[in-house]
């Protein structure tokens, strides 16, 4: 086998070993775990759900039936029994398996582009749309002469339809 | 049939696209008549040739010719008929088959209902379609050809991804396509007017009803994918803003804005560039979402194989269209401001700054999306963008919208109206929100989404009756509704139902993960569930397990719901969830394993759901399909005939 | 001229996409880099796979640089990288230990009865917990843990040659270079 045959061979396997877990719906994920009352649970969920599978990395936490995310809620739920709280448990999985882990991608210098360029756009654009309508409103100056903005269109239905 | 006949109908097709492309181009350039009048025989034979195709490989998988590589990948001996047809688009090549086919559906309805357009208006429009399908073509036949053989021929084939062995898979593509593809028209439109020079309005009336049309068929293939997730993939979810589910989502955005754009050009001539910006931006994202879920670039749960050569051919055709586009516009697209001035408090208005918040969410979207790949090209580490990212910004640019969304309709065009039919909405749909928001707030425990959905739905709804009963009130029989005004009307009302649905649901789930022993209850939202154990089951292509629950609420037996664990003929799991769908909730059951493998009989784990609202989502998307739908059947757009002929000879005479 | 702005915004798109595009051919997207490059690796104690009485820590394996290769025998990657241990392992300069992940202990002996023993040491992690530890997601993996304790270098996926040449013996070297 030529050696780049027998790398690309490699990653498929590779990539095999997570399709056969992932991507379809097996049934580990459900997984009933010793809560004591409703709050733990819905928090135990709500923590799950914002946290990535790295086996099956299209896929949360609390979804995923990677063997990987079976231990992992288990981890969470160990250390929510601790008394370690949302952030730390959070932390505790960021320190071993980077920031991927989370959905919620933390506001740090590498996502400020991320998480203020859509304030950036809505401001340019919404400059763009106040000059549009000062100038359009301007316009309306010689409205005396008829063809400013109080004429109807043909067909019109009433309320300006 | 054999498969080469297929091939061939492909590349007849692709020489008919050319011809079609180019020709009447040319002809609209020169003023060559017999050039121009190739358009519609070319896109009608290209039509003939691709249905040709698509029936070959139809064909091919439902008489197992496994001797095609595609159809043993995607089938096999025991997958039922209706299966085997909906592989047809199940994988990479036959998607791209049935997107070439679907486009080519759009541009023989327009070669046929254009008739009356002036005649080198057409055929720009069908030349750009041309163009566009050239590329697909193109695609299909030097880098995904779906007739590739495989010999020897295998004795069965390959499965069907038990994921989309669904009735969703069925109806899923071909709509979402209908709309994804059905932008193209919108686009071709603009092109072909700012090839022409012709900016007058008339371009954006005849386009009008293709691109409602399109995105209604948009929506309702948005809403298909996302109840076909529910129902198979989700465990209850609805919407993961996975990069594919975006690649759909932002040309819906750009859609709706581009609508009501549209509406503005063609009232009031107004804002003609952006519509045309707009309209190149919808076509562009459908492009996109192309590329994305083809080329790699992006992982995802949904995406078809990566391929770089298939990457970088789409990335070329992707950079041509586009970017032609982009220049043509910038070179061509009108400079002064045109139409009918307008104030600050008018219809106009609200309609631009709507408009800026679809297009930012829409931004927004893209760069959530895009920016691991940004992260990588930067360096700035392996960075993950997920649902608190794209559902906490999104939700934060949509409330504009919605406190605009009812005083649509009673702002005028050009001045400032009345500032009291405004303030008399503002009232009345003010208090009847907030009488419902404490509603709410007293009947869910200060559930915050719940008291913020319920206020935000019943703000847009009720601000929507208010001006169906004003219309009811002032006008009389057979005016009060017209088509374009109704469907706006549905399609406004469908946007309060659906923020009921999504935040109620998000409010309200109960979700429990529960071991269960045969005759063991349990109770989840005043329903008791109980487990009566597990047999034995099997289908046409699969073997399983199937568990069954029955459902009660207050002694009376609701439901009997049979979760199943399948496992389908090439060894995939698969769990098939148990709905009992309702208008005010869906009971959802998922069998998990048995607590202890040897034993079957005993302890099963199982996760149960209670999903309040849930149907409102996908029925205020369904609502917002009907508006798009409505609209496009105004009688306004069905051009008069003396209307037309003055536009064709104005037309004309700037030729001559 | 502000209309030429969508152009150019698509340009940047479009070379962002072609980055993205040649980026693929020479990256698995599924990989993460680990956080503990440069950080000690965790603190365990896991017991042999041939001897469970005897427990093996990283405080004993403080001093000299080794190579922990996380292994299984229900992984396939292992079984195609394991040739490659098996002739590279003891010309690659460090003690190579064996970390047997989430399996059971007959199956793993049965494994490398099968397919050979590479390995000087092998240390058996049945539950997986210390794994997680080690920011693991998946076979095969392999960690350099330096004289002190700090993990140096990673490879997520199988070792193959190029890999052994390109990036582990310099990792290796840069360590012999610090404290010879």
């Amino acid at each position: 086998m030529s050696a780049a045959l027998r790398r690309a061979s490699m990653r498929v396997l590779f990539a095999l070993a997570f399709v056969f877990a992932c991507g379809g719906l097996s049934a580990q994920a459900i997984d009933p775990l010793p809560f004591k009352d409703h709050a733990e649970e819905t928090r135990f969920q709500h923590l799950t759900r914002e946290l990535r599978c790295l086996v099956c990395q299209n896929e949360n936490l609390a979804d995923s039936n990677a063997d990987l995310a079976r231990d992992l809620r288990h981890q969470v739920f160990d250390l929510m029994r601790q008394g370690k709280s949302d952030a730390e448990i959070k932390q505790y999985l960021v320190d071993r398996y980077s920031d991927f882990v989370l959905y919620d991608p933390p506001v740090q210098g590498s996502t400020l582009l991320l998480w203020f360029g859509p304030l950036l756009i809505l401001l340019a654009g919404a400059a763009v749309v106040v000059v549009t309508v000062r100038r359009r409103s301007r316009a309306q100056a010689p409205a005396a002469n008829g063809t400013g903005a109080n004429e109807r269109s043909p067909n019109d239905e009433g309320d300006d339809w | 049939m054999t498969p080469e006949l297929g091939q061939l109908a492909l590349i007849l097709a692709l020489l008919l696209a050319l011809a079609q492309g180019v020709l009447p181009l040319l002809g609209a350039w020169r003023g060559n008549g017999a050039l121009m009048a190739v358009a519609r025989p070319a896109a009608a034979g290209q039509a003939v040739f691709v249905a040709m195709a698509f029936g070959v490989l139809s064909w091919a998988f439902l008489h197992f010719d496994f001797s095609v590589r595609y159809v043993a990948d995607n089938s096999n001996l025991a997958l039922p008929w209706y299966y085997r047809l909906a592989a047809v688009w199940g994988a990479h090549e036959g998607s791209l088959l049935l997107w070439i086919f679907i486009l080519n559906l759009w541009t023989v309805a327009l070669a046929a209902f254009s008739r009356r357009l002036p005649e080198v208006f057409v055929a720009r429009v069908l030349g750009v379609l041309g163009l566009v399908a050239v590329g697909f073509l193109a695609f299909i036949v030097f880098t995904s050809n779906p007739f590739e053989r495989l010999l020897p021929m295998p004795p069965d084939g390959g499965d069907l991804n038990p994921v989309l062995q669904d009735p969703g898979m069925t109806f899923h593509p071909p709509v979402l396509y209908m709309g994804y593809v059905g932008f193209s028209v919108a686009f071709a439109f603009s092109i072909a007017a700012l090839l022409g020079g012709e900016l007058e309005q008339a371009w954006v009336r005849w386009a009008r009803p293709w691109t409602n049309v399109a995105w209604g068929f948009l929506s309702a293939g948005i809403v298909a994918g996302s109840w076909w997730a529910y129902a198979e993939l989700g465990w209850g979810g609805w919407w993961f803003w996975d990069p594919v589910e975006n690649a759909s989502f932002m040309p819906w955005l750009v859609g709706a804005a581009l609508i009501h754009a549209q509406a503005v050009t063609e009232k009031r001539g107004a804002l003609r560039a952006w519509t045309i910006l707009l309209s190149i931006f919808a076509f562009s994202l459908s492009l996109l979402g192309t590329f994305l879920v083809r080329s790699g670039v992006l992982t995802s749960v949904h995406a078809f194989a990566s391929d770089p050569k298939r990457g970088l051919f789409i990335l070329c055709f992707l950079a041509v269209v586009v970017g032609g586009s982009l220049l043509l516009y910038a070179l061509r697209a009108p400079k002064v401001a045109g139409g009918k001035p307008f104030g600050v408090v008018s219809r106009e208005t609200a309609i631009l700054i709507g408009n800026l918040m679809l297009t930012v969410a829409a931004a927004m979207v893209l760069l959530g999306t895009l920016f691991p790949l940004l992260g990588d090209a930067l360096n700035l580490g392996k960075i993950s963008v997920g649902p608190p990212y794209f559902g906490f910004l999104f939700t934060l640019l949509m409330i504009p919208i919605v406190l605009l969304l009812p005083f649509g309709p009673y702002l005028r065009w050009g001045e400032k109206g009345g500032l009291p039919p405004l303030k008399n909405v503002a009232v009345r749909a003010g208090i009847a929100a907030l009488a419902c928001a404490i509603a709410a707030a007293f009947t869910t425990g200060w559930a915050l989404k719940a008291i913020a959905g319920t206020a935000a739905a019943v703000w847009c709804c009720v601000g929507t009756l208010l001006y169906v009963l004003k219309r009811w009130r002032e006008m009389p029989a057979g005016r009060r509704y017209p088509a374009e005004m109704a469907g706006m009307l549905l399609a406004h009302f469908g946007v309060g139902v659906f923020l009921a649905g999504v935040l109620l649901t998000e409010a309200l789930s109960v979700e429990r993960d529960v071991r269960m022993a045969p005759g063991q209850v349990q109770t989840i939202g005043g329903y008791d569930f109980r487990f009566d154990g597990v047999h034995v089951a099997d289908g046409p292509n699969w073997q399983g397990d199937q568990g069954t629950v029955t459902v009660m609420r207050n002694g009376r037996e609701i439901a009997v719901m049979h979760p199943q664990k399948r496992t389908y003929t090439r060894g995939q799991v698969q769990t098939e969830s148990a709905i009992d769908a309702g208008v005010t909730r869906d009971l959802y059951v998922a069998l998990g394993e048995p607590m202890d493998r040897n034993d079957p009989e005993g302890a099963w784990a199982l996760r149960l759901y209670h999903k309040p609202f849930v149907r409102w989502i996908w029925a205020g998307g369904l609502l917002m399909m009907l508006g798009g739908f409505f609209s496009a059947a105004d009688k306004r757009f069905r051009l008069r005939r003396e209307a037309e002929q003055k536009v064709a000879a104005a037309v004309q005479e700037s030729h001559a | 001229m502000s209309r030429l702005v969508p152009f150019f915004g698509f340009l940047l798109l479009v070379a962002l996409f072609g980055f993205g595009i040649w980026w693929n051919t020479r990256h698995d997207q599924r990989e993460v880099p680990s956080p503990l490059i440069n950080k000690p690796a965790p603190a365990y104690a896991l017991p042999k796979l041939d001897d469970p009485a005897q427990t093996v820590t990283r405080e004993a394996m403080l001093g000299k640089p080794y190579l922990i290769n996380v292994f299984a025998s229900w992984c396939i990657a292992c079984g195609e990288e394991h040739p490659v241990l098996m002739s590279e392992g003891q010309r690659i300069g460090v003690p190579l230990v064996g970390y047997n992940y989430k399996d059971e202990p007959d199956e793993a002996k049965a494994w490398l009865a099968r397919h050979g023993n590479p390995y000087g040491l092998i240390i058996a992690d049945r539950e997986g917990r210390t794994a997680i530890d080690f920011g693991v997601y998946g076979a095969p993996e392999t960690f350099l843990v330096d004289a002190k304790g700090v993990i140096r270098y990673k490879r997520i996926g199988p070792l193959t040659p190029e890999v052994i040449e390109n990036e582990l013996k310099p990792a290796i070297a840069a360590l012999r270079k610090e404290a010879p």
